[in-house]
């Protein structure tokens, strides 16, 4: 066995990288279950691709046949009904731990120095997340997805000068057509994928290289030779984090850990995946929108039209303005802010447990503004809520306006040297 | 070690668990419920590849009027989008087939190719009807139907049989394989019924 390993080991670096990236990469001794988010989006990806490849031995790529074949699947394939319901309780699942998987970076400062281009590739993973879940719900041609399909393309028409003929161009059609379900499907089953894999993959490097923050954002890799040997970890740690710094008596080992404990919160998330999936796959019209199970009709928008949970918050950006160019600038603006997180955030204490009480208090009233406008975006229109979505738009921008006033000069509290004990 | 207990709280790798035999219990059993699990988890993969109900309702069973068939005839009907030929044997024709036996590779059908009910000379359950997958043996070509003695070039003395077109394989009017052709075997018996005189159904046994 140990010759075997060592004549792979000669040609392909199976066990140095499995060593330097899971088995003795140093994980910060403070990670609490907000750091389980990362695992589990991996877990749910593998879930999408695994489902999506069997999804796509029946689904037919048609204007022509895919309702039809999303039908088939749910009836007559053994066992259809379940992948199918896998992959969509799936992507709304993705939503949710990646939503908490970045609310956890921002309340840690986890994008600060040196972390930007971290954060920068998660955003990205993020972008290519909403495009994939975007086309992936066009798929079943029902109701929703064409009329999703049109609201959303239509976005583009609002660009200045080339926008009507550029929603031409996407939809290769005048209209959303089995040419545009044609291509999505293109985008959704190869080239997406494709790019959230590669992201994820550079997210991940990108990790590792300046390491995993913590709730306390203290350092754990220390400048070679500052640290005495007590100070220094006992684990065995890979060489390449041990030859370039001193990494303290902070870390564990990420196998078993981090291992073991992400493990108990995937048991913890699939007794609640499963619920859903089993008992509310359709999430009383959130996760699958009831519109949906009719075949798509251009000649009638359905009485209530949202996207999917998910994008509500900027589908009421969107809706808040009263200006088609500025509407989808605004919608667009809300996530380039998120981009730009780093840069904004000119502060110097990652954890907001040694931050102002202002900043605590800017978080939370970000995320529930969030919330507020996922709420205000997937509920029918009414008079009230045209001011409050402006209101809470107006908020939501605030956030990064203040953060990038008072960082600058923030009262923040001694930040220990060392992880507390 | 006397100190074990107190380093178990804190991380460091001289911390023994106190109870070794405990933990070890706890990991063979995470694993072996884990894995059940994914096995549990692997089966709609598995079985998702089986024929869907569609495929299934389209391979049931095929109910055939025999009613109208002449002796000597041989009707086509699609089972399982398969071609399977009846023939009605005239009494002359199923006379004959004992004479050719010693030119056969399994005159006794001792190859499992056909249901119990036709491993007998005629190979089938009426004398009179052969009920037969038209597919050869070989590489699954359909074989042509020669009769009036045009059968007679490509086995001396046999009138009527199979011929191949593909690679030249022939069978009897039994669908019993010649010797030195490249087909294997006897041409396959589906397993049917006959509902009442006049009405054969294929696709299952009694």
């Amino acid at each position: 066995m140990n010759g075997f390993m060592n004549w792979i080991e000669q040609r392909i670096p199976l066990t140095r990288v499995a060593n330097m990236h899971a088995i003795q990469y140093p994980a910060p001794i403070n990670m609490n279950f907000w750091y389980v988010f990362g695992f589990l989006s991996t877990i749910v990806l593998v879930n999408q691709i695994l489902t999506g490849v069997w999804l796509t031995m029946n689904f037919v790529p048609s204007a022509e046949g895919a309702f039809a074949s999303v039908e088939y699947i749910m009836r007559e394939i053994d066992y259809g009904w379940l992948i199918r319901y896998m992959h969509s309780t799936g992507a709304s699942a993705f939503f949710i731990v990646v939503y908490l998987h970045m609310f956890r970076g921002m309340i840690y400062g986890s994008y600060q120095k040196p972390r930007e281009l971290l954060w920068v590739f998660g955003m990205l993973i993020y972008l290519a997340l909403m495009a994939e879940a975007f086309m992936g719900y066009v798929l079943p041609w029902g109701q929703m997805s064409y009329w999703g399909a049109q609201v959303i393309v239509s976005l583009f028409g609002a660009i200045p000068v080339i926008g009507p003929d550029l929603v031409v161009w996407i939809q290769g059609d005048y209209v959303i057509s089995g040419a545009t379900l044609n291509r999505f499907f293109a985008l959704h089953v190869i080239a997406l994928p494709l790019v959230i894999v590669i992201l994820v993959f550079l997210h991940i490097i990108a990790l590792h290289e300046v390491g995993s923050n913590n709730p306390d954002g203290v350092a754990i890799k220390h400048k070679k030779g500052s640290l005495s040997e007590d100070d220094k970890t006992k684990f065995e740690i890979h060489e390449y984090y041990t030859s370039k710094y001193d990494i303290a008596d902070d870390v564990v080992p990420f196998f078993p850990h981090i291992v073991l404990k992400d493990l108990v919160a995937f048991t913890v998330f699939l007794a609640g995946f499963c619920y859903v999936l089993f008992f509310a796959p359709e999430m009383g019209g959130k996760f699958l929108e009831h519109p949906n199970f009719e075949i798509a009709n251009p000649l009638k928008t359905p009485e209530h039209i949202f996207p999917v949970w998910y994008f509500t918050p900027f589908y009421a950006i969107l809706k808040a303005v009263p200006d088609k160019l500025f509407g989808v600038l605004a919608m667009f603006g809300a996530i380039a802010a998120l981009f730009a997180l780093p840069w904004i955030d000119r502060g110097n204490v990652r954890s907001w447990r040694y931050r102002s009480g202002l900043h605590k208090y800017n978080i939370l009233v970000f995320a529930v503004v969030f919330i507020f406008l996922g709420y205000l975006g997937g509920t029918p229109q009414e008079n009230w809520k045209i001011v409050a979505s402006q209101i809470a738009t107006v908020m939501y921008f605030g956030f990064f306006g203040l953060l990038f006033i008072y960082s600058k000069n923030e009262k923040t509290k001694p930040v220990p040297a060392r992880i507390p004990k | 070690m006397s100190n074990v207990s107190v380093d178990a709280n804190k991380a460091s790798p001289e911390a023994q668990p106190e109870n070794n035999n405990r933990r070890k219990f706890l990991t063979v059993a995470t694993s072996v419920i884990g894995g059940v699990g994914a096995v549990a988890a692997a089966v709609p993969f598995v079985a998702s590849w089986n024929p869907s109900a569609k495929a299934k309702a389209a391979g049931a069973d095929v109910e055939v009027d025999i009613s109208g068939i002449a002796p000597g005839q041989l009707i086509r009907v699609m089972w399982r989008s398969k071609p399977v030929w009846v023939v009605r044997r005239t009494p002359e024709l199923l006379a004959s087939l004992s004479n050719h036996e010693d030119q056969l590779r399994d005159p006794n059908s001792d190859v499992e190719q056909q249901p119990a009910f036709a491993k007998n000379q005629y190979r089938s359950l009426k004398e009179e009807y052969l009920v037969l997958v038209g597919i050869c043996t070989h590489l699954g070509c359909s074989p042509q139907h020669l009769n009036e003695g045009a059968f007679a070039q490509y086995a001396e003395g046999v009138s009527e049989g199979f011929f191949c077109p593909c690679h030249g394989s022939k069978f009897d009017m039994a669908g019993r394989v010649f010797q030195n052709v490249p087909a294997p075997s006897n041409l396959v018996v589906p397993p049917y019924q006959f509902l009442d005189d006049t009405t054969l159904l294929i696709g299952s046994e009694a």
